[in-house]
């Protein structure tokens, strides 16, 4: 029902609304929960457990009952709390977690069962027979219990991550945040402040008082306008700070495009990671439910919650409200209902020496011991000091007391300190270093205190700074003191007393709990499910806590509290992975070639961040095992050029560059003469092989390494480690120019001829020669070398020309008979040489098992020599590179075995690292590691990959199938 | 003799021009890495007296009408817009960068904002003002960015890595627009 | 986390990569006996408290750090670049 001349919503701006089928109006500055009740709407959902019929218990984030889910076409969110949701024209939503309709819900029966279903009952009662847990249990569990529902399709909508920086943040817009942003942003400080909601004010938007003498929305206004006005402050509404993390470091959930029509371009969500030198948290306070049997129905409400939706919003959800409260907090929120028109029935007061002054009737020492109303509360039953009565009421509002929302303060492990004036905790001293909590969330909660704390704390975190802070004059406003008797439950009344509405969880259940020895809070947490629901315990915890005490016989803070843990509010696994989608996940890397490759109907490959062609099909070709069995032959017998500008590239210069490169390399680069090109072997320090490559020695002091694709910045980094850790006053200085050129090789017979058609003099290169062309106006670089067996160049141009190069070259091959060659005919082509790639030097090989350990050099250190030659790393005990031959399909992966040997872990005889069909050779070639390899080349053994059913005889082999002598290489 | 065309990175593609905002490949400068070997810095300066900058200090460039020398890392800063002086090969390791980098350029009053979406690092021209060059991630990619005016930024990433920093930094900048169309 | 790089200023701890103890910044001498050699390359303390580890600013500006930081309260003591603390020994 809608008051007149009340709430700050827009009247003049209706927006049509649908809520499980029902279409009804609200207006502009509703949410979804208030444009409800405005409707006489108050059943909302169902309970978790017992699917007991629930209703909005606030009007706030931390709402335990009404969430809903958002439809949008196909699409919808699940568990959109209403209080949260604002209200846009077209918006439609459905309750959840009931079938087949809200007011009828079939599970239901749940609550009818409930004494069969109390806490622990799954653990208990589903455990047996075993085999049915799987496959009957937990799915009719499942569907059973739960909230909204997932929709099973990719969600495509936008989503934004963003950092900000600040020197004060400010949480929360309330009295004491405002206070504390304005003081600090008068002092010239950059500011953020943040807050949950979209408009700004806090609880100075919903209590109706008076700051400064005139009403608080105005003066709320009047300070945004100050600092809307400053350069230096970023306010960021439908802002929820979400986690504290180290070294000033806050996240935090920015609700962008959920308060509108969904569209395409805005996204629906920014996670924002702000790093602030100091921070003020400004997050105020939530008031507890009081315990009582029958608590939950609808209709029952915060009284916070009842002023908020009286002051903000303009509706009050009743006709003949109740009060119920152990504060005084209350009896404001009665005067203010009465003063807009609407009957209180009665208030009730558990404590039995409270005031009576108000004009309606009072009990003191007042009990509820019941309630009434299947779907929407009716009656409650009341025993008070003076007796019992039954008051007709359709809506409940109470009071518990207030819980400062110490919740961040938590995040770095900080405990919070119990206070037993207030009955509620409060954040511990420099919990969070850096962060000063300020108002309500530190436990002052008149308006009063707030503002004034809120600038001592902004200028508090500002001297830090070296940032002197005047405090602006305070303006005045409500300083009651808090007065209030703690009251956990309604001790001995009969009937369910609901603590954790969100996940059912009752008095009951807590007892429970300590009975059967889970007497440690964190325990009892987990036994019962307390606060482990979407509001976290934010309404329940303290109480369910106290009850806790209360039956173990301890004190509250001898119980101790469960841990709060970040996001404080449910946050989207869409705003968290914000940014981390396709190329948001990882960039890729296009070669120059790219599109010549792709014009040529290549499929593209990953290796690594790159694309590389895999094959160029041909009309005709069906298979990419033609296509790549086509380009080894053009190689062995034409021309082929590929693409290689992904290996990395080094530049290595200055005095000491051989030095270095003779302590980084097993073997010797000093000795190199200019012009000239040799394969170096790297070993990390344990002694394995990191990475393999040939290196140019193209001056003095000049050197050109090159890295496998995949260790590119692995050998990088490791550069980096040796020379700043060991060597860092040598000259030697180095860097990546794998970008900076492109380079193509030219492999096969005809490879000489291509050259002499684009050079104005064929070089006289020998094989592992290195030497400066020009291509028309263009400086290159040429080696002489082959990763293919054939006789091989390589040519390097700067990066800007490398697509044109591309063409040229592949236009010069076909008139000779040749053309590209990809991935796949690469991968042939160097398994049929033997020559090894990351597949073989994999991190666990040494250089004795790749037949490689007199590359390592007696006469001088390197890095991983000594571990290199430690027993365990060389020796028969080791499995050793070699080849196999075999006449059926083999698989990388699989395992070797004696024929005949039973095929089993102990009998593992090693492992297949790369495969591929030689059709030069008419047979499938393999590299392997096998025990004692090398001594058994032409012995047979047994391959067998049990993932894809191979069982395969191979030969042993020599790795270098082809060419053994290299004569095709140095031609 | 083949005449070889050169290309930038992404061919020159048409401005993306959102929310008063302008994203833009620029044209290859002459770009040489210079590493001075230890103990050299003095002469290195020497070298470059001639062009009128300076050897930078971390986190920030020297420029010279068209001529930047931009910090880059540890002992290493970047020559643009002229080649390397004489007599500097002699105190530095000199190294020809200009194909290794795309360079775009951002501008505009959104454009500290859309680079707040994908660089973590403090940004607020109190911080990084005009004549800042950082090392930075640029999402997953390794980035050099510098600023160049109140509003502009000029953004250096591996040449083969530019479709996705186009990609990303468009996408950053179509967020902005559609938010600016809401407020 | 936060680390406050010599050269780049305060950055968030996903720019670096971990690499591990200081311990290898001292690399015994070619010919030492091999349990200097396992030392230096497989024994670890694992303390709860001050540890000193090596971290790489690979997306800032690759210099190599020696962090010194509580394990225990995530605080970050000291952080040095690794040339200067140990300079040349080889």
């Amino acid at each position: 029902m809608r008051i007149e001349g009340k709430g700050h919503i827009d009247r003049s701006k209706p927006l049509r609304f649908r809520f499980d089928g029902v279409e009804y109006t609200g207006f502009t500055g509703d949410t979804l929960a208030s444009a409800l009740l405005a409707n006489g709407v108050k059943l909302v959902g169902r309970s978790f457990k017992y699917h007991r019929p629930r209703g909005l218990l606030t009007a706030g984030s931390e709402e335990p009952n009404g969430m809903v889910e958002v439809v949008d076409g196909n699409h919808h969110t699940p568990n959109v709390r209403a209080t949260v949701q604002e209200l846009y024209d077209g918006l439609t939503a459905r309750s959840q977690n009931r079938f087949p309709s809200l007011k009828f819900d079939v599970l239901g029966v749940n609550d009818l069962l409930s004494p069969f279903l109390s806490a622990g009952f799954y653990y208990k009662t589903f455990t047996w027979p075993r085999a049915f847990w799987e496959k009957l249990y937990e799915p009719v569990i499942r569907r059973a219990a739960g909230l909204g529902t997932l929709v099973a399709q990719h969600d495509e909508a936008a989503y934004e991550k963003a950092f900000a920086f600040c020197d004060l943040l400010v949480i929360g817009s309330g009295p004491a945040g405002l206070m504390a942003a304005l003081t600090a942003a008068r002092a010239g400080a950059d500011v953020i402040l943040a807050e949950e909601d979209a408009r700004l004010g806090g609880r100075l938007l919903s209590d109706g008082g008076q700051v400064g003498g005139q009403a608080s929305v105005d003066w709320v206004a009047e300070v945004l306008a100050e600092l809307k006005a400053l350069p230096n402050v970023r306010i960021m509404p439908r802002t929820t700070v979400t986690g504290v993390y180290d070294d000033g470091t806050y996240s935090a959930l920015e609700r962008v495009g959920l308060h509108l029509a969904p569209r395409t371009d805005l996204p629906r969500e920014c996670f924002w990671r702000i790093v602030a030198k100091r921070s003020v948290l400004a997050a105020g306070a939530l008031e507890r439910p009081v315990v009582f049997p029958g608590n939950d129905r609808p209709g029952i409400m915060l009284a916070s919650a009842l002023r908020a939706y009286l002051n903000r919003w303009g509706v009050v959800p009743g006709k003949r409200i109740t009060f119920i409260a152990n504060n005084d907090g209350a009896r404001e929120v009665a005067r203010q209902i009465m003063a807009a028109g609407v009957k209180v029935a009665a208030i009730l007061d558990t404590r039995e020496n409270a005031s009576a002054v108000e004009d309606c009737p009072v009990y003191l020492g007042a009990r509820i011991t019941g309630t009434k109303g299947r779907l929407g509360l009716t009656s409650i039953e009341v025993a008070h000091k003076g007796g019992k009565l039954t008051i007709e009421t359709d809506c409940l509002a109470m009071s518990g007391g207030w819980n400062p929302t110490v919740h961040i303060t938590c995040h770095l492990n900080g405990r919070p300190i119990w206070r037993d004036d207030i009955a509620g905790f409060v954040p511990a001293a420099n919990a969070v270093p850096g962060l000063i909590p300020a108002g309500a969330c530190a436990g002052d909660f008149s308006t009063a205190a707030a503002l004034a704390n809120g600038a001592a704390a902004a200028a508090e975190s500002l001297s830090a700074l070296g940032i002197i802070a005047a405090t602006p004059d305070l303006p005045s406003a409500e300083n009651a003191p808090y007065v209030i008797e703690a009251f956990w439950q309604t001790p001995g009344a009969e009937g369910r007393q609901w603590l954790d509405f969100a996940n059912d969880v009752t008095t009951k259940d807590v007892a429970l709990s300590a009975q059967e020895n889970f007497r440690s809070v964190e325990h009892m947490k987990r036994y019962t499910t307390q606060g482990m629901a979407p509001d976290q315990g934010k309404n329940s915890n303290v109480a369910a806590l106290a009850v806790l005490a209360d039956v173990t016989g301890r004190a509250i803070p001898e119980t101790g509290t469960t841990t709060f843990r970040p996001p404080f509010v449910p946050t989207s696994i869409g705003a968290m992975g914000a940014g981390g989608k396709a190329q948001g996940f990882a960039p890729q890397r296009f070669l120059t070639s790219d599109q010549a490759s792709r014009d040529r109907g290549a499929p593209m490959i990953e290796a690594g961040l790159w694309y590389r062609p895999s094959y160029f099909p041909k009309p005709g070709e069906k298979t990419w095992q033609e296509s790549c069995n086509r380009e080894v032959r053009m190689v062995r017998t034409a021309v082929g050029v590929a693409d290689v500008s992904t290996l990395g590239k080094i530049d290595i210069q200055g005095k000491d560059a051989a030095r270095f490169l003779d302590f980084v390399y097993t073997n010797t680069f000093s000795t190199l003469p200019a012009g000239k090109v040799r394969y170096g072997l790297m070993l990390r320090e344990d002694g394995m092989v990191l990475d393999d490559g040939t290196t140019a020695r193209l001056g003095e002091h000049h050197y050109l390494m090159t890295t496998t694709t995949a260790a590119a910045g692995l050998v990088m980094r490791h550069l980096d480690f040796v020379h700043q850790a060991f060597c860092a006053d040598w000259d030697v200085r180095f860097i990546s120019v794998t970008e900076a050129w492109a380079q193509f090789a030219i492999a096969g017979p005809r490879a000489r001829a291509l050259l002499a058609t684009m050079l104005d003099r064929t070089p006289d290169l020998p094989f592992m020669g290195v030497t400066d062309v020009t291509l028309g106006s263009v400086k290159a670089r040429l080696f002489r070398i082959s990763f293919s067996g054939e006789e091989g160049y390589e040519i390097a141009v700067p990066t800007r020309y490398g697509e044109a190069l591309f063409r040229d070259l592949l236009a010069r091959a076909e008139t000779l008979g040749g053309g590209p060659y990809g991935m796949e005919a690469l991968n042939v082509l160097r398994i049929e040489k033997g020559f090894i790639t990351h597949a073989e030097i994999h991190g666990r090989v040494t250089a004795y098992d790749i037949g490689m350990e007199k590359m390592v050099s007696a006469k001088k250190d390197c890095i991983g020599k000594a571990a290199a030659a430690r027993p365990g790393l060389v020796g028969d005990e080791r499995q050793q590179l070699v080849g196999l031959r075999a006449q059926a399909p083999i698989t990388a992966g699989a395992h070797l075995f004696r024929a005949g040997d039973r095929v089993h872990r102990e009998t593992d005889q090693g492992y297949v690292t790369s495969v591929g069909w030689s059709d030069t050779l008419n047979c499938w070639l393999a590299l392997a590691f096998l025990e004692k390899g090398r001594a058994r080349h032409g012995e047979t053994i047994r391959l067998i990959d049990h993932l894809r059913d191979i069982d395969v005889i191979c030969e042993v082999a020599d790795p270098v199938f082809f060419d053994k002598e290299g004569a095709k290489l140095r031609a | 003799m083949p005449e070889l065309i050169a290309k930038t990175a992404l061919g020159g593609p048409v401005p993306l021009l959102l929310a008063a905002t302008e994203l833009a490949e620029a044209p290859i400068l002459s770009m040489t890495s210079v590493a001075p070997y230890p103990g050299r810095k003095k002469q290195v300066n020497a070298a470059l007296m001639p062009l009128g900058v300076t050897f930078p200090a971390p986190n920030s460039h020297s420029a010279m009408g068209e001529v930047r020398l931009i910090w880059t890392g540890r002992d290493q800063a970047f020559l643009i817009g002229a080649p390397a002086p004489e007599g500097l090969a002699e105190h530095a390791a000199l190294t020809d960068q200009s194909d290794g980098w795309a360079r775009l350029t951002l501008s505009g009053p959104q454009a500290e904002a859309t680079l707040a979406r994908l660089v973590p690092i403090d940004l607020r021209a109190k911080t990084f003002p005009i004549g800042s060059t950082n090392r930075a991630p640029l999402g997953h990619m390794s980035m050099i960015l510098s600023r160049l005016a109140d509003q502009g930024f000029e953004i250096m990433i591996f040449r083969s890595m530019a479709r996705t920093a186009w990609h990303e930094i468009g996408d950053a900048l179509e967020h902005l627009h559609a938010r600016a169309s809401v407020e | 986390m936060r680390i406050t790089c010599p050269l780049c200023g305060p950055r968030d701890r996903r720019e670096f990569y971990y690499y591990g103890t200081d311990d290898y910044l001292n690399r015994p001498v070619a010919d030492a006996a091999p349990a200097a050699w396992d030392d230096y390359l497989h024994n670890r303390d694992n303390p709860a408290g001050v540890t000193r580890d090596l971290w790489y600013h690979d997306m800032g500006c690759t210099s190599w750090l020696a962090v010194t930081r509580n394990t225990v309260t995530h605080a970050i003591l000291k952080v040095e670049a690794v040339a200067p603390v140990k300079g040349a020994t080889q």
